[in-house]
């Protein structure tokens, strides 16, 4: 059963003299029910404008996005069925509202609670994040980091989401905090069993906290698969450059791939073709004769190319993958 | 730090004191002088009609032969009260109509903007003379007329604080969780422009003033036998060629009051928008420390020698300091990172040496020297250049260090213009050689560009150009590459470390992240409240750390080959805060191996094998089983 279902999806902001800019191009995306999946990609690829679309901040030009086979829509009153956890506690709670206020707020907005125990309500959700129900009286500027991490979590779960998406929320915390907060995400997941949107740029952080993952470059997915099977066997060269920029203990700096150097090309004018040539060490940079790199768009095919990598390159998807593949077409169908 | 008191940090500056003493005095005339001097002000004289000044009226006499000084302050209470509510009318039709957009949906919002900005951009003074005569002369309709007048900058103003609070997270989260639309703005954006909004229209009183007063002035106002400073001026002006005191008593008035009102907002516009920036004021790491200590100097003559440098920050609450009597060195060619988490003093120590504190905080040492010159000293024209041509700096966040008025070009070559004296010509073709060299393609363009044509990344490259145009001997490099991406992250390290190879620059790299210190550097010391803990070389960080906190923040970073079944590591409780600095090991609260004696007993920083010491009366000799594993697969 999938829980989230991304068609298609596009995002174009229209800026002034003409300039639009299409930060999110036609994703597909999926995040099964009781799962996390982990979205990647450098700032300027678009996931924190796809989070904040599949909310409903940002309104959406093309595609559907369905929850539990239905259309979402988050403008309706009540209860808001995708919630969204910010990356900035200190700007994501109101400076002059006590964590009980904040957290209650959105109980009531809720309305699954009776009046008379939303007291208690708010006292099970900051225990439910390992926060001091003590805490609920204070102001955000008394918390440390991650106590406000855990409040803006508690606040999220409050509205009783069916999915949960996570945006950068670590990378505003300490180091020493971070794991703890990566904790709280998955034993949050295994104890309520959560289905979660874990958005992050850091690619061993999604490793660790993910069970699938999608990787985004401007714009669109380019590579999608289980997060062991990705990271073992990358197919889209940019995932091999994600995995290859990840800082280790013990590894003193590599030279870089050619192609390493480069800058994510500007969104408004995208590269004909695969979006990723200008900066791919396996492309036309270093092999004059990939011109269908340029030329052709690999989105197309990318279904039937290993972890749906959208690279003309790629290996071809194992049979199992092919198989599931016609299964969902026929389903579609 | 400002911010939190921006009145009481306004009242501090000379500009502020003054205008804040002014307006007190101004207010104690409003509420007492009708008391003091009103019988004096109505005391009708007719044997001394128009006088001029004298001993008696310093000011003269009115046409009924009043002394004019006394009705001058007994008419402040009727100045500024018109004022106040000229304000406080303006207020109530601006405040709601400029925060109608926040509740309403966009398409009705848009309308409202629409209906505010066309009426923002109508004059306000025509505005009020226009309503002023449909209204009927008199104070009433003054203040009516100044009220809706000033209507449109409150709406203004609100709109424009509205709209910043409404675009916040906070906000963001409460529309998504389903809050309604009266709530967001009752509970969220109303208290939270509340403080800027008063302080606004506080001050829009000096505006209302001068307007009132021209409307009477021009004999729109108050109207006889009532009596304000505009009024005053009129009846004064009339025979200013006579006895000008009479006219001048009223305008000075007017004058005073209004550059109180706007001289506090001045104030107070300035400690609101000056915040602690690197390129702030700043003071020296002078004061030597006594008795100086010993120092360690390796085979190789030190660019950079520190010895017991605390850095302190006075603050209301007494003094703190952030950084206790920690010394180092850096070798030439040598590459050394300072890890540590937010308050670890990691950047406070950065700032010393790069002698960039800002005020007021300083620095103390007992040696700090930068190839052989003493940093503690006065700066002197060689100091100077020294720095400038020897010493390069690189920034957290490119966008707020590059000057964004000037091209990446002219901040390139000022450095080399103003310490080599080359001439600008030379200076830009070592500018296109230095961008080159940081692999800045078709530096030519780059040159003529602003820093916003820049990506962050690219912006870090000619932060580290900029660096490179003098002859840098050591680059200090706060967290050069924690606003960037993982990819550009990559370039720019691995740019640091070619050009410490190209150039033999030795470079202090700050970060909180170990794993990019264990990339990128030969040496690393690891800061906890203050101190160094642990130093040791990278092959040591990853086989064999010695402190408990040293492996406590290897653990809990996850990397690619951590257990995804287990919990990660945390290290419970938070750091001390830099006031509440504990006697003993500041990490021993936090610590699995404390004992009494770490509670109680500071830990020395100590030997403990070739190129580590560690501050732990408890240290940890087994090597670390995850990570070698890690390495060796």
């Amino acid at each position: 059963m999938t829980a989230l279902r991304v068609r298609d999806l596009s995002v174009r902001f229209d800026g002034a003299g003409g300039r639009s800019l299409t930060a999110v191009a036609g994703v597909d995306l999926d995040v099964p029910s009781g799962q996390v999946v982990g979205l990647v990609g450098e700032s300027g690829s678009g996931k924190s404008t796809l989070a904040r679309a599949l909310v409903g901040l940002v309104p959406i030009t093309g595609g559907s996005v369905e929850l539990d086979g239905r259309p979402l829509d988050q403008r309706t009153k009540g209860r808001r069925r995708v919630q969204m956890v910010f990356q900035d506690p200190y700007a994501s709670l109101d400076p002059r509202m006590t964590i009980g206020e904040t957290v209650g707020e959105v109980v009531a907005a809720a309305g699954r609670v009776p009046r008379a125990t939303r007291a208690a309500e708010v006292e099970r959700l900051l225990e439910l994040v390992a926060l001091d129900p003590a805490h609920s009286r204070r102001l955000p500027r008394e918390l440390s980091g991650g106590q406000r991490q855990r409040a803006a979590i508690a606040r999220a779960l409050a509205a009783q989401p069916d999915v949960l998406l996570a945006d950068e929320i670590t990378s505003a915390l300490d180091v020493s905090v971070q794991g703890a907060i990566l904790n709280l995400i998955r034993d949050l997941q295994r104890r309520l069993g959560l289905t979660v949107l874990f958005i992050s740029h850091n690619l061993s952080v999604v490793r660790y906290v993910s069970d699938a993952v999608a990787v985004m470059y401007l714009g669109k997915i380019v590579e999608t698969g289980p997060v062991d099977h990705v990271i073992a066997d990358p197919q889209h060269p940019y995932t091999r450059m994600l995995l290859d920029a990840v800082p280790r203990l013990g590894a003193a700096t590599r030279p870089g791939p050619a192609g390493a150097d480069g800058d994510v090309a500007d969104p408004h004018h995208p590269p004909t073709g695969c979006r990723f040539h200008p900066r791919c060490p396996v492309g036309p940079l270093v092999d004059p004769t990939r011109r269908l790199c340029v030329t052709e768009s690999p989105d197309d095919g990318a279904s039937r190319r290993r972890h749906r990598s959208a690279c003309h390159f790629a290996e071809p998807a194992p049979a199992s993958q092919l198989t599931k593949v016609a299964k969902q077409a026929s389903e579609v169908g | 730090m400002p911010g939190r008191r921006p009145l009481a940090a306004a009242l501090r500056t000379p500009t502020g004191a003054t205008a804040a003493v002014v307006l007190a005095g101004l207010l104690f005339l409003a509420a007492f002088a009708p008391a003091i001097w009103g019988a004096e002000a109505r005391h009708v004289d007719v044997a001394h009609l128009l006088e001029g000044s004298s001993g008696r009226h310093p000011l003269g006499t009115d046409n009924l032969g009043r002394d004019v000084l006394a009705r001058l302050l007994v008419a402040t209470r009727q100045s500024l009260g018109l004022a106040v509510l000229a304000v406080l009318v303006a207020t109530l039709i601006g405040v709601p109509l400029g925060a109608l957009p926040a509740v309403l949906g966009r398409r009705a919002g848009r309308i409202v903007n629409a209906v505010i900005d066309f009426a923002v951009a109508f004059p306000a003074l025509l505005l009020a003379i226009f309503v002023a005569i449909v209204a009927g002369v008199g104070a009433q309709s003054a203040v009516l007329a100044i009220g809706i007048a000033g209507a449109p900058s409150a709406a203004r103003l609100t709109q424009t604080l509205a709209a910043s609070i409404a675009g916040s997270d906070y906000v963001a989260a409460a529309r998504l969780a389903g809050v309604p639309r009266r709530r967001l703005l009752l509970r969220h954006v109303l208290p939270n422009i509340g403080e800027p909004l008063i302080l606004n229209l506080t001050l829009a009183v000096g505006g209302a003033l001068l307007a009132m007063s021209g409307l009477s002035f021009l004999g729109l106002g108050v109207q006889a036998p009532a009596y304000d400073w505009g009024r005053m001026l009129n009846e004064g002006l009339e025979r200013v060629y006579v006895s000008p005191a009479a006219a001048l008593g009223p305008g000075t008035a007017v004058v005073i009051a209004g550059l109180a009102f706007n001289g506090l907002g001045e104030a107070l516009a300035q400690v609101v928008s000056t915040r602690p920036v690197h390129g702030g004021r700043r003071r020296d790491a002078g004061h030597p420390v006594d008795e100086p200590a010993p120092v360690a100097v390796g085979d190789e003559a030190p660019v950079l020698t520190v010895s017991r440098l605390s850095v302190h920050i006075p603050t209301a609450a007494g003094e703190i300091t952030p950084v206790r009597e920690i010394s180092f060195t850096v070798s030439r060619g040598e590459i050394v990172g300072i890890v540590g988490e937010s308050g670890s003093g990691k950047s406070l120590t950065a700032m010393a040496v790069g002698r960039l504190l800002a005020a007021p905080a300083y620095a103390t040492a007992a040696r700090l020297e930068f190839l052989g010159a003493d940093l503690r000293a006065k700066p002197t024209r060689t100091l100077r250049r020294l720095l400038g041509t020897s010493r390069a700096v690189v920034f957290q966040d490119p966008a707020t260090t590059l000057n964004p008025s000037l091209t990446v070009g002219r901040q390139l070559t000022e450095v080399s213009e103003v310490h080599q004296r080359m001439p600008r010509r030379e200076a830009r073709l070592r500018a296109v050689s230095r961008l080159r060299s940081v692999r800045i393609p078709s530096p030519e363009r780059r040159l003529r560009q602003y820093p916003h044509q820049l990506s962050g990344g690219m912006r870090q490259r000619a932060m580290i150009a900029m660096g490179l145009m003098g002859e840098p001997q050591l680059i200090i490099a706060d967290e050069p590459t924690s606003a960037l991406d993982v990819t550009v992250q990559q370039q720019i390290l691995r740019l640091l470390r070619q050009v410490n190879e190209d150039t033999g620059a030795a470079a202090l790299l700050i970060t909180h992240d170990i794993a990019v210190v264990a990339e990128t550097c030969r040496r690393v010391l690891v800061m906890y409240a203050g101190r160094i803990v642990e130093e040791l070389d990278v092959r040591t960080l990853c086989e064999r750390p010695a402190h408990p906190y040293t492996r406590a923040l290897i653990a809990s970073v996850p990397d690619m080959a951590t257990d995804r079944d287990s919990p990660l590591a945390t290290i419970a409780g938070r750091p001390p805060q830099p006031a509440e600095i504990p006697d003993g090991c500041g990490f021993a609260a936090r610590c699995a191996f404390a004992t009494e004696r770490c509670r109680a007993e500071r830990p020395p920083l100590l030997p403990l094998a070739p190129g580590q010491s560690a501050a732990c009366w408890h240290p940890r000799t087994e090597p670390l089983p995850a990570l070698t594993d890690a390495v060796s697969a």
